[in-house]
């Protein structure tokens, strides 16, 4: 073999374990006794399924409702999934299907407010709802996810002008309404963008930090991602395999997820890097 | 008949939906009619205290009132409260001004239409997007445009801790007073501008090395004579996979200078080991490289669909030219691979102007300094900025804050426009 290809795979090995190294270190610690960072052996020598069953116990001296975070997050995920997706979904069709007075400054609009990231105004997001008495629900965490889905509508968009509109202009010449379009026509040929968009609204939901920690007050409200924070925050390195075996159970079905739907994403961020 | 479409639009001027009673559009008439009497009770009964709320932002605090022999607590105006309320009722009257605008303009032209006697259209096709687009707009509306305005009337004012928190206290407008502060006062000008230097340090290192490091990852796996390709991509695409505030606190744990494993291999190669998310330099250069361990899989994915876009027929013309493979990658894959990802830099630099997670979740700013106020060493704007909203209730300097980031990011959202557009341009001339 030549010295460098050699090199090459010596190179590659090295980035593989750089990458592995640290899922693997979790799984490992998860499954192994006694609760300390430290541990000698980076495979363990006793293996134990008990911090598993410790998450969902409940336990005096100390408060990690695992189960209602795990709860929480599952239900604001679903939920800004099914709202997000929707949301996207109906602005995305209308501007790139109608054609109709002000198109293009909400077309501008959209693009100028999708810059600024969410989270900057969370002050003022958090007073606001401080005003109507949402704070610390996680339907207040839904509807901030929601409600500015429609400003990643530019990816959606682009699909549906590839949509040809003689589609459109032969049912309606059969006499079919918008909606009736929308549904029968649109929908079921935009199944590729629908999972994208769905699948990046779900995760983006299941692991944010930033939103959840200002709104959710109480830890039985929280969210994995503020939960899992707070292990590490007040336990510190003392409830490390615990905490471990917390973010297996959270990591493994959205990796699983992003590892069997790779091409879709890896799809849509090509496309989305493309548009701007 | 001349005038027609002049006296339906004065008559609207005078009040809304006469001009429509007068083309004989009674239904519209008289909704509009009842619109307008609705939008000016709401304005002049319900909606001009709260106006002048914005303007006072209350008279008068909790204060204590006696009551027979003891004093008692009584609660005052809430500065706050009337700020939002004031913000709404300013968006009645604009809705308000703008449905009256429209409907002299919606006189004028349904009179001019009569005059000369064209028919009236239904235009139903473009009322149906608007229905769509209602939802989505009303959220946007409450939650992005909202905000925006009341965080930039928030800088004007002294609202912070500990004296101007309602509902003890009132808050008042102060004018520049807030960014007068920001700039020239030196407990806080000195942690803006070590703040802001480093978050642009931050930002050109992180885009850097992610996208050099993505760019080298992806020609390593591509390099001919390497196999199993779709093993490798796959195993690099893990950080991706793993949401990112698991492996983020896992590295915070990583990194753990006394119980860490990465110290611990220090250790056993008999070295001392580094103080990671401990020294304000290390820290620094952890939180670098973990982010290229995050980062590096976005790109490498991005390089490696642009590397598959080069044509095949400008290798074969080198090979005809027998070029050798230095000057093959010099010559066609690297000045294209630059020229296609070169748009994505600017997204990734703001991006990492506003990396929230990777600093909060890791570093969580620190290690602490003396030199700042309310944060630490590794502290980026938005952190900063979180922190003082959440941690310190200073929410007049985080509003301050903000909108220094946002005037950035609309420069760089600028830039980014031009572009757009001349990729749509781009699309029409295909």
């Amino acid at each position: 073999m030549k010295p460098r290809l050699l090199f090459s795979y010596a190179l590659l090995a090295l980035i593989a374990v750089a990458c592995i190294y640290p899922a693997l270190w979790t799984v490992l610690s998860s499954f192994r006794v006694g609760n300390s960072l430290f541990s000698d052996h980076f495979i363990p020598t006793a293996w134990t399924l008990d911090h598993y069953r410790d998450l969902f116990r409940e336990r005096a001296d100390r408060s990690i409702p695992y189960a209602s975070w795990y709860w929480n997050t599952l239900k604001v995920a679903t939920a800004s999934m099914v709202l997000g997706t929707l949301i996207q979904l109906l602005t995305a069709y209308s501007i790139s299907r109608f054609r109709f007075k002000g198109r293009k400054a909400m077309m501008m609009m959209i693009l100028i407010l999708g810059m600024f990231p969410g989270f900057l105004s969370i002050m003022a997001v958090f007073i606001i709802l401080n005003t109507i008495d949402l704070l610390d629900s996680i339907w207040a965490l839904v509807l901030v996810y929601s409600a500015g889905a429609a400003l990643g509508m530019f990816v959606a968009k682009g699909f549906f002008d590839t949509i040809p509109r003689s589609l459109e202009e032969a049912a309606r010449i059969d006499g079919a309404s918008h909606m009736s379009i929308f549904m029968r026509i649109i929908l079921p040929l935009s199944r590729p963008i629908i999972t994208y968009i769905s699948l990046t609204t779900f995760a983006g939901a299941w692991v944010d930090f930033i939103f959840a920690r200002a709104i959710l007050r109480t830890p039985e409200n929280w969210t994995l991602a503020v939960g899992l924070w707070s292990i590490i925050d007040s336990y510190n390195s003392t409830e490390f395999t615990l905490f471990a075996a917390g973010c297996v159970l959270v990591a493994v079905p959205i990796t699983l997820l992003f590892m069997y739907t790779q091409r879709f994403l890896v799809d849509g961020l090509t496309a989305g890097a493309s548009k701007g | 008949m001349k005038h027609r479409a002049a006296t339906a639009g004065w008559l609207s001027v005078i009040c809304a939906g006469l001009g429509q009673l007068y083309n004989r559009q009674y239904v519209k008439g008289l909704s509009f009619i009842l619109v307008y009497a609705a939008g000016i009770y709401a304005i002049a009964a319900k909606l001009t205290p709260h106006l002048k709320g914005i303007v006072t932002l209350g008279e008068q605090g909790q204060h204590l009132v006696k009551v027979g022999k003891v004093y008692k607590n009584v609660p005052g105006d809430h500065s706050i409260f009337m700020m939002i309320y004031g913000v709404l009722a300013i968006l009645v009257v604009l809705l308000f001004l703008l449905f009256y605008v429209l409907n002299i303009r919606d006189a004028v032209v349904v009179g001019r239409r009569k005059q000369s006697g064209s028919e009236l259209r239904v235009l139903n096709s473009s009322v149906f997007p608007w229905l769509l687009l209602s939802v989505p707009m009303i959220g946007v509306l409450f939650f992005t445009i909202m905000p925006i305005v009341f965080t930039s009337l928030i800088a004007f004012t002294n609202y912070a801790s500990p004296n101007h928190i309602p509902p003890k206290n009132l808050v008042d407008w102060v004018g520049f007073a807030t960014f007068d502060k920001l700039f020239n006062m030196n407990v806080w000008s000195d942690t803006f501008v070590g703040v802001l230097s480093w978050t642009i340090v931050w930002a050109i290192l992180a885009t850097v090395t992610c996208y050099f490091g993505g760019i080298l990852v992806a020609l390593l796996i591509n390099q001919q004579g390497i196999r199993f390709k779709g093993i490798w991509r796959m195993l690099f695409i893990i950080p991706y996979a793993i949401p990112q505030f698991v492996s983020l606190l896992i590295m915070k744990n990583l990194l753990n200078e006394k119980f860490g494993p990465i110290n611990q291999y220090f250790r056993y190669f008999g070295m001392e080991g580094l103080p990671w998310l401990n020294d304000p330099f290390w820290a620094k250069v952890s939180v670098i490289v973990v982010n290229m361990w995050i980062g590096i899989p976005v790109s490498m994915i991005l390089v490696m669909g642009i590397l598959t876009t080069i044509p095949k027929d400008l290798y074969e013309a080198a090979d005809v030219d027998g070029a050798t493979a230095g000057a093959k990658f010099r010559n066609i894959t690297m000045p294209y691979v630059l020229f296609a990802t070169a748009p994505i830099l600017i997204t990734q630099f703001v991006g990492n102007i506003n990396n929230f997670n990777v600093i909060f979740l890791l570093t969580g700013g620190n290690p602490a300094t003396m030199k700042y106020n309310n944060a630490g060493e590794t502290d980026l704007l938005v952190t900063w900025l979180y922190k003082l909203t959440l941690d310190f209730n200073q929410y007049n300097i985080a509003a301050a804050v903000s909108i220094l980031i946002f005037l950035f990011i609309a420069a760089a959202a600028i830039v980014m426009f031009r572009r757009t557009r001349s990729f749509n341009e781009e699309d029409m001339i295909q």
